[in-house]
């Protein structure tokens, strides 16, 4: 199937949806996603970040869709024509989205563990505004301590249902869940329960913001201070293969191996996860690739001539002059 | 007088028995439908009657009928939407309530055009005493061979249930009320796939109005085409209205779809007139979601055509200049009342029922609600109505389902045809009376 995003034509298979088909192009055309997991089933469609124009839904049937569409759950036709970064009105309705995700945000990025590898930070600082125009008291919760390794933070929390689909599709049973409705809802566990299975960590790899934390990593440092490093073990339980994040010989946290898109390429297991905290647990494959534009980076010096390559191909792209044949 | 076809024996004593109802030419449509037709003629009759539904998005009946997938050894099934929330909107109640028989007629005439084996009528939590009627109506029926197995003799079997549900605005979506009706969170699905593909338990499911499943009774009885003579256009048949708001004779109405706007207002038939002799000031012509009009927009259209009370003269000039007949939930409001105020209110109402699944309608419908509400304690400044106008754009069309638009439109609306309200509170010139809530309040307390 032939689909056009951007005006880059690319042929797919039959049910691939417009996101995946803009992921294949690369980055610079692919919406962003804060609700939408490609490992979890059922996942997307919430947050509307993804959202995307199609100016003709498909060689059979020209005419546009009347509404923007999530990319992340509508399957692309044969002949469809989407726009997403072309389109004016696509790039202010995300501007709505991210402002409408902000407005019950705290905002406690500088005391919040997650920051330098939130999903919110990224979007924001891509497609929101400078300033708010909220002006009124944002919701707040207490922090529960869901069982012993997770803490929920809720103030943070964007409702994506990502640890909710996790809790159903990866583990035998699911104890929390979302409560209330409107700006009321939030995740919780029915009648103060705690997750406790041996994949619960997970919750923490999938959620795009800091309303669920890893209690073992809580305030020991900022992301960006430490190094991450890609090592696995002989697990039993899950493939062993992960990231741990070191600041000098102390592996501070470990996590799941994280893709270009930031989702986990292999889930692991809370062993690894938060049991195996020393290098000797670990056989170490290398230091991560981290992408230049990622604050993780500028703790990093390995690939100096990759990056000389991309930062040179860029300003070629950008029309720069090539220093090196100066007339 | 206008013919009625639905709520006609609405005041004979005992209508909602089935001793009475079938005195009164009840079952006459089952009786036709299962000895003397095939389910696709059934089908084809309600096509060529042109019954457009009646839950407000007037999407034509024969069609949805049509789209209903068949595959074999799947079970389809009929859901009847009686989750009617829409604030203003109260006809599927007084037909529930006075004639409960009249429903589950249609829902077996309609089950048995669209093969359903088993339907359900999932009922708002709030009209709980309408569900112990339909559930009294349901056992006679099945007492007197109209539901069960094999009825009037014949290879058609059909059981018909009642679900109460818990009271949520967002549960008259269909595909919420599907969820609802599955037994999980009332959250809409993200569509396609469409319910005639995918809908209840996965299977073929056709979602209908309580009006629409009434309006079978007399369609099968009387005929498509003659059916279709009733209205203008492609608005056919008669249609409830439940009339609200400062008029004479609140109450539900059915009125052949094609009369003026104005007759419905001003004539004794009907509303009779705005009460205490005051002027009328604007109406929301089909439940609160639709766009409010000024009255020399309702009674008129923008080229100076008398509207009339139907699908297409409703809509007559876009959103700019007109509105949508909706689910018949007519308000109107007279010279006195407060747009801003009655805005308010309706706002509170989205904010209130938003599911929160989707992030600009969850965030979104509680802002506005603030915002409205700096106007009623007198702190609005005059961007604060550039900034309504901004949310609710970024709000309309980009959810899941229709209750971001619904939450929208009366704020665009507002602001589109009575902008020098919201500027004059901002300006100081003038302030909204709420004492009305602070005397709610205090009954609270």
């Amino acid at each position: 199937m032939k689909v056009t995003i951007d005006g880059i034509e690319i042929d797919v298979p039959k049910g691939t949806t417009i996101l995946q088909a803009a992921r294949m192009i690369g980055q610079e055309v692919a919406p962003p996603t804060m609700c939408y997991y490609s490992s979890l089933k059922t996942s997307g469609g919430y947050c509307r970040t993804c959202i995307v124009k199609v100016t003709q839904g498909s060689a059979a049937n020209p005419n546009p869709m009347p509404k923007p569409v999530a990319s992340c759950r509508t399957e692309v036709m044969d002949g469809m024509v989407v726009e997403n970064v072309t389109n004016k009105d696509v790039l202010e309705a995300r501007k709505g989205v991210v402002e409408f995700l902000l407005v019950n945000h705290p905002l406690d990025c500088p005391v919040c563990d997650q920051a330098g590898e939130c999903s919110l930070q990224d979007l924001g600082y891509g497609h929101g505004a400078a300033t708010t125009r909220y002006e009124f008291p944002r919701r707040e919760f207490e922090r529960i301590d869901i069982g012993k390794y997770v803490q929920l933070h809720m103030n943070r929390c964007i409702m994506c249902f990502r640890c909710v689909k996790v809790a159903e599709q990866l583990t035998d049973n699911r104890v929390h869940g979302v409560m209330h409705r409107g700006d009321a809802a939030e995740i919780s566990t029915y009648i103060e329960n705690v997750i406790e299975n041996d994949f619960s960590g997970n919750v923490i790899d999938v959620c795009p913001v800091g309303a669920l934390t890893d209690k073992t990593f809580r305030f020991k440092s900022r992301v960006w201070f430490t190094k991450p490093v890609d090592a696995s073990c002989d697990c039993k339980k899950c493939s062993g293969k992960v990231r741990l994040w070191m600041k000098g010989e102390e592996v501070l946290r470990v996590t799941a191996r994280k893709d270009q898109w930031g989702e986990a390429e292999e889930f692991i297991c809370n062993t690894c996860r938060f049991d195996r905290k020393k290098t000797s647990d670990w056989k170490i494959e290398g230091p991560t690739k981290v992408d230049r534009h990622s604050v993780i980076s500028q703790n990093h010096y390995n690939h100096l001539n990759e990056l000389k390559v991309q930062i040179l191909k860029q300003q070629k792209a950008l029309g720069f002059m090539d220093i090196n044949k100066r007339p | 007088m206008g013919r009625k076809l639905l709520i006609h024996n609405d005041k004979v004593p005992g209508i909602h028995t089935l001793e009475v109802y079938r005195a009164h030419g009840g079952y006459a449509s089952v009786e036709k439908a299962l000895k003397t037709m095939q389910p696709d003629q059934v089908t084809d009759e309600v096509k060529k009657s042109g019954l457009r539904g009646r839950g407000g998005a007037g999407f034509p009946t024969g069609m949805k009928w049509s789209f209903l997938a068949k595959p074999e050894g799947v079970p389809r099934y009929l859901v009847c939407n009686a989750d009617e929330s829409e604030p203003g909107t109260f006809k599927d109640r007084y037909l529930m309530e006075k004639i409960p028989h009249a429903l589950i007629e249609g829902m077996i005439t309609s089950s048995f055009a669209l093969g359903a084996k088993q339907s359900y009528i999932y009922i708002r939590g709030e009209y709980f005493y309408v569900a112990r009627i339909l559930e009294a109506a349901i056992a006679e029926a099945y007492a007197a061979g109209w539901l069960g197995k094999n009825i009037l003799g014949t290879d058609f079997s059909h059981d018909c249930y009642v679900q109460v549900g818990g009271g949520a605005y967002i549960c008259g979506e269909e595909t919420a009320l599907l969820e609802s009706l599955e037994g999980k969170r009332g959250n809409p699905r993200i569509k396609p796939p469409f319910p005639a593909v995918a809908g209840l338990w996965g299977c073929p499911t056709v979602v209908n109005n309580v009006e629409t499943i009434a309006a079978v009774v007399p369609i099968v009885n009387m005929g498509g085409e003659e059916y279709a003579k009733i209205g203008i256009g492609k608005s056919t048949g008669t249609k409830l209205i439940s009339a609200s708001g400062h008029i004479n004779k609140p109450g539900v109405y059915e009125i052949e779809l094609g009369i003026t706007v104005e007759e419905f207002i001003y004539s004794e038939e009907y509303c009779g007139g705005i009460r205490n002799g005051k002027k009328l000031k604007a109406v929301v012509a089909g439940g609160s979601s639709v766009p409010i009009l000024p009255t020399e927009l309702i009674l008129k259209t923008a080229k100076g055509e008398p509207r009339l009370m139907t699908y297409e003269s409703l809509s007559d000039g876009g959103f700019q200049a007109g509105t949508m007949l909706g689910s018949g939930g007519f308000i109107a409001m007279d010279e006195d009342t407060s747009i801003v105020k009655n805005l308010f209110t309706f706002s509170r109402f989205y904010h209130h029922e938003s599911c929160g699944q989707c992030s600009p309608c969850r965030e979104g419908t509680g802002w506005m609600e603030k915002i409205l509400k700096k106007f009623l304690d007198g702190t609005a400044n005059e961007s604060d109505v550039d900034l309504l106008w901004d949310i609710q754009s970024k709000i309309e069309g980009k959810t899941i389902c229709p209750l971001g638009e619904a939450a929208a439109w009366p704020v665009a609306a507002a602001i589109r045809h009575f902008k020098h309200e919201f500027i004059e509170i901002a300006q100081k010139k003038k302030f909204v009376d709420i004492s009305h809530y602070d005397r709610l309040n205090k009954i609270r307390a």
